[in-house]
C-alpha cells in the first residue's frame, strides 16, 4: 500500500491541494497529516475543507492544541525576541481567522496515530514520539536516541515533521526515523517547493512474522512538490502578513524562525 | 535544607563531559564553580576515559553530549575528543575562545564536515564590550575571545555567543542589540545569542551575594510545574571523580552520584540555591531549546 505524509500545512492551502492530487496521482491510496495546520501562511479556514473533502487524517501539532485550546501563543519555545514577534504576529492572524468550528475539531485530534499495514507497525507523531513540540534535527539527534524512542513506542516507523526540514534515520532491525517535511514554507535551501513524504509497503512482508523481510523493503520517497507559491505570495501580502513571511515563499531562505536553527542547518541558509 | 522536592532522571538525554576539570586559563569573578589556572578540584579528562564513557552512553540512547570545564582547549586530548564524539552523536563545547588555534579548528571544523552531526561552540563573552566583559573575565579577555570568534567564523562555525546576565535584566534588548552590531563589525554577520542567570555561588557568592534562605525551591513550587525544565532530569556529569548530577553543583559535596551512570540514576534533592535559578529560568545549561508543550 503507498501511504502519503504531509508535514505542517501552517495555512498553505495551495500546496495542501497540490500536495493531495500528487500524491493520488502517485498511487496515495492513504492520507495523513502530521500536524501544525495554522501558522505564517492566509485564510487558515480554508485548510479544513480539504482534510474533510480528502478524509486526510491528523495529528495534533502544538499549534493545532494552542489554537484548539484558546491558548495565548503556539508552544514553538522560541526564546529569541525576533522570533517570537513574528511569531505571535502568525498565531493571533492564524487564531483571528479559524472559526469556532474548526477549533473546536482541531482541540479533539489526537497526539499521536497509530496503525499496522503490511505488518509494518507505524507511529505518527508530531515533534517526538515522547512530546509534541520537541525538535528532532537531524544534526543534533543520535541514532541511538531515536533507538530508544522506537524501542518505547514499539513502531518500526515513526514518522514525525514540526521541524520543517525532512529526513531519515535507518536503525537497527531496518526500523528508520521519518521526519516527512512540511508543506507549508520552502526548506531554506533556496528553492520555492515543498516538501510530503510517500511510503509504500507492497513489497512488504503481509505479517508480523515476515517483518524482518519486509521492512527492508519498505520504499520511502521523499517528495518535492511544486504548488502556486506566487499566488500564496498575492494572498499574503493581501492579508497584510509580514512580508518576512512573503520573502521566504518567494525565495526559498528561512527569514525568521531561525534561533532553534543548529548550526548545521542554519549553516546552509542565507540568514 | 528540609523538606527539598526530588526530581528524578526523567530520561538522559545529554550527557556532560566535565573535561578540563576545574581548570581554566581565565579566573573569571562570577564562575560558579570558581575555576582558575590553579583550582585542581576536578581534573582533565582523558580521550580513553571518554571512549569508555561515550560507549557506556550508547544504551541510555544519550541524544547529546556537552563538553565543558574550565577552559575544554586547555586539555591537549579534547580535539580527538571532539572528533570522537562526533562519531556518536552531536557534541557543544563550551570555551572562553581565548585559546584556540587554527589547526584545531581547521580540524574540527572537517570533522564535523565528515559527520551527519553538529558541532557547536558556545563562546562566553559577557557583554558587547571591554568595559562589560573584562572587569569579569579578565583584563584583554574581550579583545581575545573576539578574536576566537572570528576564528570560528573564518571556518564556517556560527558560535554561540554565551553572556552571564552582569547586568540588569530590563537591560537585555539593548545589551543584545549593542552586541549583534558589534559581532556583525567582527564579521559575524548572523550572530546567535545565549543569555545565562547569574548563579549566586562559588565566586559570584564573593563578587555579588549569595542565595537567600528563601530561594528555594520548595514542593509547592513544583505543583504543576514541568520539572523537564530542570538539567537534572534530564543531564548527567562525567567528571575524573564519577558521575555527578549537573555541571554547576560541582561543589556540592552531595553532586558526586556514583562511579556509573547506572548508579546516578536516582532522584536528587532540589536543596541548593543554584537550583532554584534552574527552576526560575529553565533549560539554562543547553542550547537554544524548546519549552514542553503540556504536561
Amino acid at each position: 500500500m503507498k501511504l502519503a505524509f504531509f508535514g505542517g500545512i501552517y495555512n498553505n492551502y495551495l500546496a495542501l491541494e497540490a500536495a493531495v492530487y500528487d500524491a493520488q496521482r502517485r498511487g496515495a491510496e492513504r492520507l495523513y497529516c502530521l500536524g501544525d495546520l495554522g501558522a505564517f501562511g492566509p485564510h487558515p479556514d480554508r485548510v479544513f475543507p480539504l482534510l474533510y473533502q480528502y478524509d486526510i487524517q491528523c495529528v495534533q501539532g502544538n499549534y493545532d492544541h494552542s489554537i484548539g485550546n484558546d491558548l495565548h501563543d503556539c508552544q514553538c519555545g522560541y526564546t529569541d525576541p525576533r522570533d517570537n514577534w513574528f511569531a505571535q504576529i502568525s498565531y493571533d492572524y492564524t487564531y483571528a481567522n479559524t472559526s469556532p468550528a474548526n477549533r473546536e475539531w482541531m482541540c479533539q485530534l489526537p497526539k499521536e496515530i497509530r496503525f499496522e499495514v503490511d505488518g509494518i507497525r507505524f507511529l505518527l507523531c508530531h515533534g517526538s514520539p515522547r512530546q509534541t513540540n520537541e525538535f528532532l534535527w537531524e544534526s543534533t539527534t543520535s541514532t541511538h536516541f531515536i533507538e530508544r524512542l522506537a524501542d518505547q513506542c514499539e513502531a518500526d516507523l515513526v514518522l514525525g515533521t514540526h521541524s520543517g526540514i525532512h529526513w531519515q534515520r535507518r536503525l537497527s532491525g531496518d526500523r528508520r526515523f521519518i521526519n516527512v517535511g512540511v508543506l507549508g514554507r520552502p526548506e531554506n535551501d533556496g528553492r520555492t517547493n515543498v516538501w510530503y513524504t510517500l511510503v509504500d509497503t507492497s513489497r512488504a512482508g503481509q505479517s508480523r512474522a515476515e517483518q524482518g523481510a519486509g521492512l527492508a523493503n519498505v520504499g520511502v520517497e521523499f517528495v518535492g512538490l511544486e504548488y502556486d507559491h506566487d499566488r500564496l505570495a498575492r494572498e499574503m501580502r493581501d492579508e497584510k502578513l509580514p512580508e518576512e513571511f512573503v520573502e521566504t515563499v518567494l525565495s526559498g531562505w528561512w527569514t525568521t524562525c531561525l534561533e532553534v536553527l543548529p548550526g548545521k542547518e542554519r549553516r546552509v541558509g542565507r540568514f | 535544607m528540609e523538606n527539598a522536592p526530588s526530581v528524578a532522571l526523567e530520561s538522559l538525554d545529554t550527557l556532560w563531559f566535565q573535561v578540563a576539570g576545574t581548570r581554566c586559563n581565565l579566573e573569571c569573578a562570577h564562575c560558579f564553580i570558581s575555576c582558575s589556572p590553579h583550582n585542581d578540584s576536578y581534573g582533565f579528562l582523558t580521550l580513553d576515559v571518554v571512549r569508555e564513557r561515550l560507549d557506556e552512553s550508547v544504551k541510555w540512547g544519550v541524544r547529546d553530549y556537552y563538553f565543558t570545564g574550565g577552559e575544554p582547549f586547555l586539555n591537549r586530548d579534547i580535539v580527538p575528543i571532539l572528533e570522537l564524539t562526533l562519531q556518536y552523536g552531536p557534541a557543544t563545547v563550551l570555551t572562553n575562545a581565548t585559546v584556540l588555534k587554527s589547526e584545531w579548528v581547521e580540524r574540527l571544523r572537517r570533522a564535523e564536515e565528515a559527520t551527519q552531526y553538529c558541532l557547536e561552540f558556545r563562546v562566553s563573552i559577557d557583554g558587547p564590550s571591554p568595559e562589560t566583559n573584562d572587569p569579569v573575565r579578565g583584563e584583554g579577555t574581550f579583545v581575545r575571545a573576539m578574536k576566537g570568534v572570528e576564528l570560528l567564523v573564518d571556518h564556517g562555525f556560527l558560535p554561540i555567543i554565551t553572556m552571564t546576565r552582569v547586568w540588569e535584566e530590563e537591560n537585555d534588548h539593548e545589551v543584545l542589540g549593542q552586541f549583534r552590531n558589534v559581532l556583525r563589525e567582527h564579521g559575524y554577520t548572523r550572530p546567535r545569542l545565549k543569555v545565562l542567570p547569574r548563579l549566586k555561588i562559588g565566586a559570584e557568592s564573593c563578587r555579588t551575594e549569595g542565595y537567600g534562605q528563601f530561594e528555594r525551591v520548595t514542593p509547592e513550587l513544583l505543583d504543576g510545574f514541568d520539572t523537564g525544565q530542570l538539567v537534572c532530569s534530564h543531564s548527567r556529569v562525567i567528571t575524573d571523580r564519577g558521575v555527578a548530577v549537573c555541571p554547576i553543583l560541582l561543589d556540592e559535596p552531595s553532586a558526586i552520584m556514583g562511579q556509573s551512570l547506572g548508579d546516578a540514576n536516582r532522584a536528587f534533592p532540589l536543596a541548593h540555591g543554584a537550583c532554584y535559578t534552574c527552576y526560575q529560568y529553565g533549560a539554562i545549561c543547553t542550547n537554544p531549546s524548546s519549552k514542553p508543550v503540556e504536561a
